[in-house]
């Protein structure tokens, strides 16, 4: 019985059958052990973390300077801007800035396709989660801190992305967009 | 003096102390109280988020589900624990409680506890949900309430630990060794101290934070914070296993089927589960990958080896107990043939089939550093973790209620075709809730977020593969059907507890 003291000595040799299920969920163990680092490296999904302590302040200069100097102009030379959200177009291979802030995504990238960018997100007011659709890829966005993703877009098109870490009362409205040409 | 304060139970023979089952009764009672109000705030958050009714508006909505968290995760659960801390430690061992005046300590400081932070939450004054991420910062009292709270589980604790040492010191049971049930609560007991240990260490600093005295590193927070929000769910899983031998014996006469492979497999959660808290950070920054993996992967699977042994141990020890009443013909007449018209044992296997098969695989899946990349803070985590405590824990301690309210309150349960329907209505609606949030929650569909149709307000329109509805359907029939259980196993406790006919 379960409620009641055992037999004195309880320590007890294990029958056949509960020593099978023990090997075969010790060996399921061992597997999912082994394949979760091994998969890190050989299926390229998860970035190997690289981020940097980057206080409020100089994140946002940072990301002010990188959309001022990439903007996108129009024919007029005016800079383009999709809703209020300035449209930016990263040099290929460089450096990108991705700010959830406001409860908005600034700015609106456009990235070219087959081209690597080192894209910086942060936030300069509460934690955010980016979630990119519709591969569904999910990363923190958390204040003080510079968390750079390396990415290659592989197809082109219209990718929105919306925020899914509670931010205060304007969460749900966080929707913003990454476009690849 | 010593002779009055027990009562010999007419229906087991344990013998009960009578000041202990006084703490036991206070305990449950406000456990199903706050079931009733986080119930409540349950209802209000399903059917906003179901897009045909979306009943609240959005400030109440993110204050429901805080509410609704913190009613149930912390307050019902730990409410319950703390009378299951009390039943294992005196009744199983024929003992007196230890240091009664300090386990009624125990039940204000819960109490009052729990009071400041509803009374903070529905004043609008800590709209910052359950894990209260900074810089979103929440009244100071908030903070205390919590702490409060925290400060009565861990007397708790402390009172249970001092009622073995002293049951041992009395020599009230025959030798060294603890029944089962009372070691796999001990095992919880140990869990909740260390849990607890990290609560101070992240709960202290954000009380002084939000009094403006200290500053506050995001980082930092979360890595503190989930050393008590993960490992606080391990003392539930714990408990509930507890509980299922507890049940198993009580319904059908089940033994362990070995006492040395059980007793094991809860000493690998005490070692292990504490550590494994760190899924909860992969994809943030700071943390280097090896660290994360490190944490999520050795570690964890040693913990998920004690779940396995468990998924073998209780279901066998039940199967072997009902074929020695005879059902032995075929592979499954001893599952035809269970008393399933016994609400406590059909709570008690719905129990186990949700945890095992939908909580506690979808856990160990999503804990994985590939997986948890789609599933991050999607409704796919909240399915996991609704198939765990709600229809794991809730529904076990639901099934054990049907035996506390004849031992404990001695009234017969009232309205027991109710109470035989309740567990299936619950079981039943859970895994629908839970299926459907993890399949939406498979498309993307985001967790704490009050309008993924419209997305009030936003720059740009966003559109759902059209399969999203119909699984936001299938929620919320299940929230509903789930809510109806819930609703039912109060209205039966409580009318049990006062017009119940009086058992002697």
């Amino acid at each position: 019985m379960s409620i009641s003291v055992p037999e004195k000595v309880w320590w007890k040799p294990i029958d056949k059958e509960e020593k099978i299920w023990l090997a075969l969920a010790l060996i399921w163990m061992l597997i999912s052990f082994v394949w979760m680092p091994i998969y890190h490296f050989i299926g390229k999904q998860n970035p190997s973390s690289e981020s940097y302590k980057a206080p409020r302040g100089q994140f946002e200069q940072l990301a002010n300077d990188f959309i001022q100097k990439y903007q996108v102009k129009d024919a007029n030379g005016a800079p383009v801007v999709m809703n209020d959200i300035p449209v930016v177009h990263p040099p290929a291979g460089g450096d990108a800035y991705l700010v959830g802030a406001g409860w908005k995504w600034t700015p609106v990238l456009e990235l070219e396709k087959g081209k690597t960018y080192r894209i910086h997100l942060g936030s300069y007011d509460f934690q955010h989660g980016l979630s990119i659709y519709p591969l569904n890829i999910n990363y923190m966005v958390i204040p003080n801190q510079d968390y750079v993703i390396t990415v290659t877009p592989t197809t082109s098109g219209e990718f929105p992305i919306i925020c899914n870490e509670f931010c205060g009362i304007g969460h749900h409205t966080m929707v913003g967009k990454i476009i690849v040409k | 003096m010593a002779v009055q304060d027990f009562r010999t139970c007419s229906i087991t023979g344990l013998k009960v102390h009578l000041p202990a089952q006084n703490l036991i009764i206070v305990n449950a009672v406000a456990a199903v109280v706050l079931l009733l109000i986080g119930g409540l705030a349950a209802a209000g958050v399903a059917l906003t988020r179901l897009p045909a009714v979306h009943l609240l508006p959005a400030d109440w909505f993110y204050r429901f589900l805080t509410l609704h968290g913190i009613a149930m995760l912390i307050a019902w659960i730990i409410f319950f624990e703390m009378a299951g801390l009390y039943l294992g430690a005196t009744v199983l061992l024929n003992a007196r409680i230890a240091a009664p005046k300090m386990a009624w300590l125990q039940f204000i400081l819960m109490l009052v506890g729990t009071l400041l932070i509803a009374a903070m939450i529905l004043t609008g004054q800590a709209d910052v949900l359950f894990t209260s991420y900074p810089p979103l910062k929440a009244s100071p009292i908030y903070y205390l309430g919590v702490i409060l709270f925290a400060v009565g589980a861990l007397i708790g604790c402390f009172v249970f630990f001092g009622t073995l040492a002293k049951a041992r010191k009395e020599g009230t049971y025959p030798h060294g060794s603890f029944p089962l049930v009372t070691f796999g609560l001990a095992c919880a007991a140990i869990i909740a101290v260390v849990t607890l240990l990290h609560g101070a260490a992240i709960y202290i600093p954000a009380l002084l934070w939000s009094l403006g005295l200290i500053g506050m590193d995001e980082s930092t927070y979360r890595l503190v914070w989930w050393g008590l929000g993960h490992p606080s769910q391990q003392i539930n899983v714990a408990a509930m296993i507890s509980v299922w031998y507890l049940l198993g014996t009580l319904t059908v006469s089940m033994k362990p089927i070995n006492q040395k492979l059980c007793r094991t497999a809860f000493v690998l959660y005490v070692l292990f589960i504490n550590v494994a808290s760190e899924h909860h950070i992969l994809v943030d920054p700071v943390f280097s990958s090896a660290h994360k993996i490190w944490n999520t992967g050795y570690v964890m699977h040693l913990a998920v080896l004690a779940s396995m042994i468990h998924a073998l141990a209780v279901p066998a020890g039940i199967e072997v107990a009902l074929r020695k009443k005879g059902f032995t013909s075929g592979l499954f007449e001893w599952l035809k043939k269970a008393p399933w018209s016994n609400p406590a044992f059909s709570a008690m296997m719905l129990s186990i089939f949700i945890f095992g098969f939908m909580g506690g695989i979808t856990g160990v899946i999503f804990g994985s550093e590939q997986v948890n990349i789609t599933a991050h803070n999607t409704w796919r985590i909240t399915g996991h973790f609704h198939s765990t405590v709600v229809g794991g824990t809730t529904l076990a301690f639901m099934g054990i209620t049907y035996y506390v309210l004849p031992l404990i309150f001695r009234r017969e349960v009232l309205g027991m075709g109710f109470a035989r329907l309740q567990p299936w209505f619950f079981g039943i609606g859970t895994i629908l809730m839970g299926g459907g949030m993890m399949l939406a929650g498979a498309y993307g569909v985001p967790r704490r977020h009050w309008d993924i149709v419209n997305f009030g307000g936003s720059p740009f329109s966003f559109a759902w593969d059209p399969t999203v509805y119909m699984w936001l359907g299938v929620f919320g029939i299940g929230a509903l059907l789930a809510i109806l259980g819930g609703a039912i196993y109060v209205l039966v406790t409580v009318l049990t507890i006062f017009f119940g006919k009086k058992l002697a």
